[in-house]
């Protein structure tokens, strides 16, 4: 079978397992949704009435299939506390927290590789150990401190940019650099690290020995012959790097009040509105069983022998 | 004697890592000698002090002092890494050599549930997991070890399959060891170096995801001191008062950091083919 076919074949079970999770998480709420639905004087009448209406008296198996077929009609419930849809306030702040996590892969994958690659150019110097240091540090900080530290020096001391917030169009840029700069840094230093590693082991192949014995030019061979080979462990780590993104995104938007899906988490956590941190946890897994789809996919672009070898599962 | 110091002039940055995790775990056992204060006992009459030679790290809101706090938080945030590091891998262990060792459809099964844990975002799942139990040490080592074991189980059965073909598992079968035997005897020491290095560097995630979920408020809860709760309570002073959110910090990071770099060296001396 086609190896891009298989492969989105091969997200289906990943799929109906996060809706069996996020079903299971469900059930465990503490209190009695029913309850909570009808107040705390409701009588036992109502109770029935309400709990036959959601279908909570059926088996295990009935209530899942509607639960199911809910959320596959996209319908997440209402907030507990605003009455608003869950579903449309994602669609709402999907596409910042989108934006915020593109600036940061755009942040990171600019540093890491040049740092890497930087590094591999270097390997064994005194700059290479101290890249490498500042590398294993920067995979070592917590986000939200480092978004903090940026905020007090960047807007208190140096009052060059806004401290939160966001803003609109082009002049709105500014209100991304240091969200992009906090969530992306871990990345950085992670991707730093494997580019050193992969340029490293190509470097010291015998093809681009030659490459520089006919005279090819060190940047020539260091970006075109070596860094293109190095690409498949890079990818894999950006793609995989994604979930990292939307960990992040959870602290970094709240710090800088970003008006994204993992602030819109963590208000749900604070205010114990179910719906709403379903919502987002849904919502996070299935975005990211898409990017790790389309970074498999990804590998058969860049590496046409992973899409024309028989099938084993990429990992 | 001699030979210790040469160990560690070859190996500078693996001693130098072992040591502060030696004194952060000494610091935690022995808090209440270190700490020259209560933790938790308020003193109004020394709020928002700077670091001083009384209050090495400065005070905080309500006079308690940093420094003790930043020890006591030790204690939360090493027991909350190692033992959510010790259950994962347990979990991992018997889940991903089990499965690797048996193949068909166990293996399949239990590769599907792997791959399931792992396609959630780690930080979201814990925090999900976290809001439904009752906030405390169990609870955060609990969500961690839920989120944490995926990724031994991949790593165990990865290691199984490219192990149990070879000639030496087969001599113990011809000898007649018991499957169990030869996955506790024969497999799990051909396993342990790389697991270790896994592990290490698992411990300061821990450190590391423990802390996200203190500031979010989600981990043990006040007045308890947790290096993540002291910076999110204190965030709004880091203008005035920024030795409050500076020294938490600089204990998580230092930990993480210490933790990442005896990995790396870890990984340099037992797997030279595997490195980073």
């Amino acid at each position: 079978m086609n190896f891009y076919l298989k492969r989105i074949i091969m997200t289906v079970p990943t799929l109906v397992g996060i809706s069996i999770v996020t079903f299971v998480l469900l059930q465990a709420l503490p209190g009695d949704p029913v309850q909570g639905l009808a107040g705390d004087r409701a009588d036992q009448a109502v109770l029935e009435r309400i709990r036959r209406d959601m279908g909570t008296d059926r088996p295990v198996v009935m209530q899942y299939a509607g639960y199911l077929k809910l959320i596959m009609q996209g319908e997440l419930g209402r907030s507990l506390y605003t009455n608003s849809s869950v579903r449309a306030d994602i669609a709402r702040k999907l596409p910042n927290t989108l934006l915020l996590a593109a600036a940061a892969m755009l942040f990171s994958t600019l540093f890491g590789i040049l740092l890497g690659i930087f590094m591999a150019v270097f390997r064994g110097t005194f700059w290479d150990r101290m890249a490498l240091i500042l590398s294993t540090g920067g995979i070592s900080l917590p986000v939200f401190w480092l978004g903090l530290l940026l905020v007090y020096l960047f807007s208190f001391r140096l009052q060059l940019l806004p401290p939160a917030g966001m803003g609109s169009g082009f002049s709105g840029l500014v209100f991304l650099v240091l969200p992009a700069a906090t969530l992306g840094l871990n990345s950085a230093a992670a991707l730093a690290r494997i580019t050193r590693t992969g340029m490293l082991d190509v470097l010291s192949q015998p093809y681009i020995t030659t490459a520089r014995a006919k005279g090819v030019s060190a940047p020539v061979v260091i970006f075109k012959h070596a860094f293109k080979n190095t690409l498949i462990p890079v990818v894999t780590l950006i793609g995989l790097d994604f979930g990292s993104y939307l960990n992040g995104s959870i602290l970094t938007e709240t710090i800088f009040g970003w008006d994204g899906i993992g602030r819109y988490a963590v208000e749900g956590i604070f205010q114990r509105d179910y719906p709403v941190i379903m919502g987002c946890v849904l919502t996070g897994a299935l975005l990211f069983v898409l990017v790790n789809l389309a970074v498999d996919l990804l590998y058969g672009l860049i590496d046409p022998r992973i899409a024309r070898a028989p099938a084993e599962p990429l990992s | 004697m001699k030979q210790a110091f040469v160990f560690i002039r070859r190996n500078p940055a693996l001693c130098a890592s072992a040591l502060i995790l030696a004194l952060l775990g000494a610091a935690a056992l022995c808090a209440p000698l270190i700490a020259p204060f209560d933790p938790l006992a308020i003193n109004l009459n020394a709020v928002k002090q700077g670091p001083c030679s009384t209050y090495l790290f400065g005070t905080d809101t309500l006079g308690r002092d940093i420094f003790s706090r930043v020890v006591y938080g030790a204690r939360t945030s090493l027991a909350i890494g190692l033992s959510a590091t010790a259950l994962s891998l347990v979990i991992g262990l018997l889940a991903g050599m089990l499965g690797g060792y048996a193949g068909g459809r166990l293996d399949m099964g239990i590769t599907m549930v792997t791959d399931l844990f792992l396609a959630f975002p780690s930080l979201l799942l814990a925090i999900a997991i976290s809001v439904l139990l009752p906030p405390g040490l169990l609870s955060v080592t609990l969500a961690l070890c839920l989120v944490g074991w995926a990724s031994f189980a991949r790593l165990f059965r990865a290691m199984t399959i490219s192990l149990k073909e070879r000639s030496f598992v087969e001599a113990a079968r011809a000898m007649g060891c018991s499957h169990l035997r030869i996955m506790a005897r024969h497999l799990l020491p051909h396993c342990l170096p790389v697991v270790m290095i896994a592990a290490t560097i698992k411990v300061g995630g821990f450190i590391l995801a423990e802390s996200a979920l203190s500031f979010l408020g989600l981990g043990i809860q006040p007045p308890e001191p947790t290096w993540g709760a002291m910076i999110s309570l204190h965030r709004n002073y880091l203008p005035s008062a920024a030795w409050m959110v500076l020294f938490p910090g600089c204990a998580i990071a230092l930990t993480v950091f210490a933790f990442n770099i005896l990995g790396d060296c870890l990984r340099d001396k037992l797997d030279p083919a595997l490195r980073l």
